[in-house]
């Protein structure tokens, strides 16, 4: 069709072949309702010792192109056109035993999941040795021992000894890499392999996989979703938009002058490249002006607003089994206060590991303290009969992380959002159902998905769903417990908005649970840093960005990807 | 752009791939609950619609045997045809007692059929009852319902039943009931493990989680989210026990323990049948037969549903 997208300018000399090159790839999967295209006209080049990034949103292909060059299609999948060059020899239709050679000392490959991609009954030792051996490498205790050592995994003999389950998750992917880099391939892929991680740990696996590929000149193919990340990270980025690649070129050139329409959607709403409070935005006349309707919230700010929840002193402590009869306490959140005021957003943020899950879930009055109060307009949520208890769900309701997990798959969307009203005993079915309609349109969803199952709807649907339900009791408190964490970054923009502007509409109060700071800086107006289930810094959301006091904030602020990219302001508002 | 990039900036044409709105709803299909899709998928499998079609078949000997055959299959029983071969009219030749075969076969049927059916009722019953208390409560009543399971599971059936109906009651009170009792005592545990594992597979889920702080209570929250979801294994285990069932009646009927003598039944002709196993082998060969492909359908009924209702196999 068009040129490819990426090629060596004069300048750059004509002596260097490409050590991958994709040209015109359509790759098809054949399904029950037929042949399905999930891949038409890629292009793509990689220089030796250069890092490429392709970018989409999940089911924009990008993983399956990857998938191709390494010969790990799906049963169902083949490449129906075009070739994949590598060091100019054409392998999208080589023998399995051919790509069997080329697989770990030519091309290796990081898996996304570091939490399944080991396996579980051998030991850490054994699976690099096994890759090590396949490929005709010395593969000693030491030979492990140093692999290991190498992707900076300390004490390397020891851990070599130690099965998955010992390791933490970004210690997993450090063990994946070394798997991936041992027989030190030529081209690498990585498929987003820190998406599982916290933002800290993200930072020093990618830093240390920089540094290691830097070193033994191996190129890296590495896919994300993350536009910042690869803006960060590569030398190109590849943009793919439903099965095509939409834009490419040198990754500052194309943050900086995004020219095809989906790359500049991309580009305005990566919460790392853009960050501003919405509502904030909206003031300033940024966002289209129907959103901007003046109102109750936004008068009633800040001063008068009154405290609508309060946490003194939150203790919780479970008790962990350590054989038989014997237990130890392990201190989830320790001593945490701090309160919330109406039609405001405050975000708990934190690692995993850090407490703020089960803040939420006692304030939900779906755990019991081990001490501490939580004062809900006025009311100490402990002493509550259960009577009072169902009144009190009424008010605060939850949205949770997984929008796969969080709606019933047996319940139509109708059945789901009449759910509350019905155990409410609110109305009548016909008032009901008016309800219903009424707040599908509120969360922006056509009428007709009254009649569909969750399994028919994308994350960000199910998402939209889950608000419009956690809305139909009139809440004045709605918890979301990393509720655009699981959702691509469209998507994530477009529920941040919808929250925003329910919140502004309704006066809705948010306790926002999440570990992405770029989505604080979104959202919230107050932010409560939890470090080990201790509060370390709150403060308003411009104060802890522009001043973070402790070096937990820091850090986290510092692992943003992207965050050191500068933009010229006229594209980040975009 | 400068000249210090290697590489070109590519954009494609626009109108090569044109932008949808961001999250757009597919809105061409029909709507799909699971036991929509499931029977989509199922339609067309002819593992389903063959051993659907013979369960229907079997179903209507049951309720209607006087349809497939005019013989009574006591009446006319006459020694002089004893062993005899197949005649116009009786295609299966006679037993050794003069009866027809092919009639004793169609009015087994119903014996068979029935206690298999009440047998599944009642298992399903008690078994999803305890074992969705178990699961989803967990604790002293899990511990206290698992070790009751296990004192029935580690009786072995024909011992177990043997000595059941040894029992006053049993043995006096011989009938269709007794040998459902007799199962359903031996079989629950098998439903309760199976209900147990897949309400502790669900009763974790958000969405349980969310009913919870709706305002749903836990029973309701067990009833209205946690069964149905767990609901598939359920009925493939129960299919699949339909068929074990009558297996097990036809086994302890052979046993002289199960049916009584004047109930007809496929285990009591099997039974009967033994003392010619030599002579007339064909009067064992028809009730065998006909238990083997009652109890085929039944399993291949419950291995298309497993597989229909695989939670995995569904889009997303």
């Amino acid at each position: 069709m068009t040129t490819p997208d990426v090629r060596i300018s004069e300048a750059g000399g004509p002596a260097t072949r490409p050590l991958l090159e994709i040209k015109d790839l359509a790759i098809s999967f054949a399904t029950g309702g037929g042949e399905v295209q999930a891949v038409r006209n890629a292009h793509l080049t990689i220089m030796p010792g250069e890092t490429v990034a392709i970018v989409g949103e999940s089911g924009s292909g990008k993983s399956t192109t990857a998938l191709a060059a390494i010969g790990l299609l799906p049963g169902n999948g083949r490449v129906s056109a075009g070739q994949i060059l590598l060091d100019g020899e054409d392998i999208s239709h080589a023998t399995e035993k051919r790509m069997i050679e080329l697989r770990g000392n030519t091309i290796g490959m990081v898996p996304q999941d570091p939490m399944s991609n080991l396996n579980p009954v051998w030991k850490i030792g054994y699976q690099v040795r096994e890759t090590l051996r396949a490929n005709g490498r010395p593969s000693g205790p030491d030979d492990v021992a140093e692999v290991l050592a190498e992707a900076g995994l300390p004490d390397a003999h020891r851990r070599a000894k130690q099965y998955p389950h010992e390791f933490s998750g970004g210690m997993r992917q450090r063990a994946l890499i070394a798997i991936g880099l041992s027989c030190q391939p030529r081209l690498l892929i990585a498929d987003e392999p820190t998406s599982a991680l916290d933002v800290t740990v993200q930072r020093q696996i990618l830093d240390h996989l920089e540094a290691m590929t830097s070193e033994l000149g191996t190129s890296v193919l590495l896919i994300t979703h993350d536009l910042g990340l690869a803006a960060e990270r590569a030398d190109k980025v590849v943009v793919m938009y439903r099965g095509n690649v939409v834009e490419a070129g040198p990754s500052l050139d194309l943050l900086r002058n995004p020219r095809h329409p989906y790359t500049q959607r991309l580009v305005a709403s990566a919460p790392s490249l853009a960050s501003r409070r919405i509502q904030v935005a909206k003031e300033m006349g940024v966002e289209s002006d129907e959103l901007l309707a003046p109102t109750d919230a936004a008068v009633q700010e800040p001063e008068k607003a009154e405290e609508v929840l309060r946490i003194e002193n939150l203790s919780k402590v479970f008790k962990l089994r350590s054989g038989i009869g014997r237990s130890t306490d392990f201190t989830a959140v320790d001593n945490v206060s701090f309160s919330v005021k109406r039609g405001t957003t405050t975000a708990i943020v934190g690692e995993s590991g850090s407490g703020k899950s089960t803040v939420a879930q006692m304030v939900l009055n779906l755990l019991t303290p081990t001490s501490g109060k939580i004062v809900f307009d006025g009311v100490d949520t402990s002493t509550l009969n259960n009577k009072e208890i169902f009144a009190f769900r009424r008010r605060v309701q939850p949205i949770f992380q997984d929008p796969y997990g969080s709606l019933d798959p047996m319940y139509n969307i109708f059945r789901t959002i009449e759910e509350p009203l019905r155990t409410h005993k609110v109305g009548n079915r016909a008032s009901r159902e008016k309800k219903v309609r009424e707040l599908l349109d509120q969360v922006a969803l056509p009428q007709s998905t009254m009649q569909r199952y969750p399994n028919e709807l994308s994350g960000g649907q199910r998402q939209r769903v889950a608000i419009a339900r956690a809305l139909a009791l009139d809440p004045e408190v709605i918890i979301c417990d990393e509720a655009v964490s699981a959702l691509d970054v469209l998507v994530q923009a477009q529920v941040l908005n919808l929250l925003a502007d329910l919140q502004s509409k309704l006066g809705l109060t948010y306790l926002f649970i999440t570990h992405d700071l770029a989505v604080v800086r979104q959202i919230a107006d107050h932010v409560c840093v939890m470090e080990k289930g201790r509060l370390v810094e709150t403060g308003s959301t411009d104060d802890v960005f522009d001043s973070p006091q402790q070096d937990y904030t820091k850090a986290l602020l510092n692992a943003i990807p992207g965050a050191q990219l500068m933009l010229p302001p006229e594209v980040a508002r975009a | 752009m400068t000249n210090n990039f290697k590489a070109e900036h590519y954009v494609a044409p626009i109108d090569e791939t044109p932008l949808l709105a961001t999250d757009s709803l597919k809105s061409d299909q029909a709507p799909l609950s699971l036991w929509a899709d499931a029977w989509h998928k199922l339609r067309r499998r002819p593992l389903f619609i063959i051993s659907s079609l013979m369960i229907l078949l079997l179903v209507a000997i049951a309720v209607f045997p006087g349809l497939f055959t005019q013989v009574a299959p006591n009446d006319n029983c006459d020694l002089q045809f004893s062993d005899g071969a197949p005649q116009p009219g009786h295609p299966f030749g006679y037993t050794f007692q003069g009866c027809d075969v092919y009639s004793r076969v169609i009015h087994g049927t119903q014996a068979s059929l029935a206690v298999g059916v009440l047998s599944v009722i009642f298992v399903v019953i008690i078994g999803v009852t305890l074992g969705a208390l178990a699961g989803f409560f967990g604790g002293w009543l899990d511990a206290f319902i698992a070790r009751l399971g296990d004192i029935f599971f580690a009786l072995p059936l024909v011992l177990g039943a043997l000595v059941i109906t040894q029992l006053p009651f049993f043995k006096d009170n011989k009938s269709v009931w007794t040998v459902v009792m007799v199962i359903v005592l031996l079989a629950w545990p098998q439903m309760a493990r199976i209900t147990r594992g897949a309400v502790i597979e669900v009763r974790n889920a958000d969405f349980v989680t969310a009913a919870r702080s709706l305002g749903v209570s836990r029973m309701g929250s067990l009833v209205r989210h946690v069964l149905p979801n767990a609901l598939a294994p359920i009925i493939v285990l129960a299919t699949m026990e339909l068929g074990v069932f009558i297996v097990t009646e036809a086994t302890l009927s052979f046993l002289g323990i199960g049916l009584p003598g004047s109930v007809m039944s496929w285990g009591n002709d099997i039974a009967a049948a033994q003392s010619s196993l030599r002579t007339n082998p064909a009067v064992l060969l028809y009730p065998a037969t006909a238990l083997s492909i009652t109890v085929l359908s039944f399993i291949m009924l419950g291995d298309a549903l497993r597989d229909a209702l695989d939670p995995k196999s569904r889009q997303r």
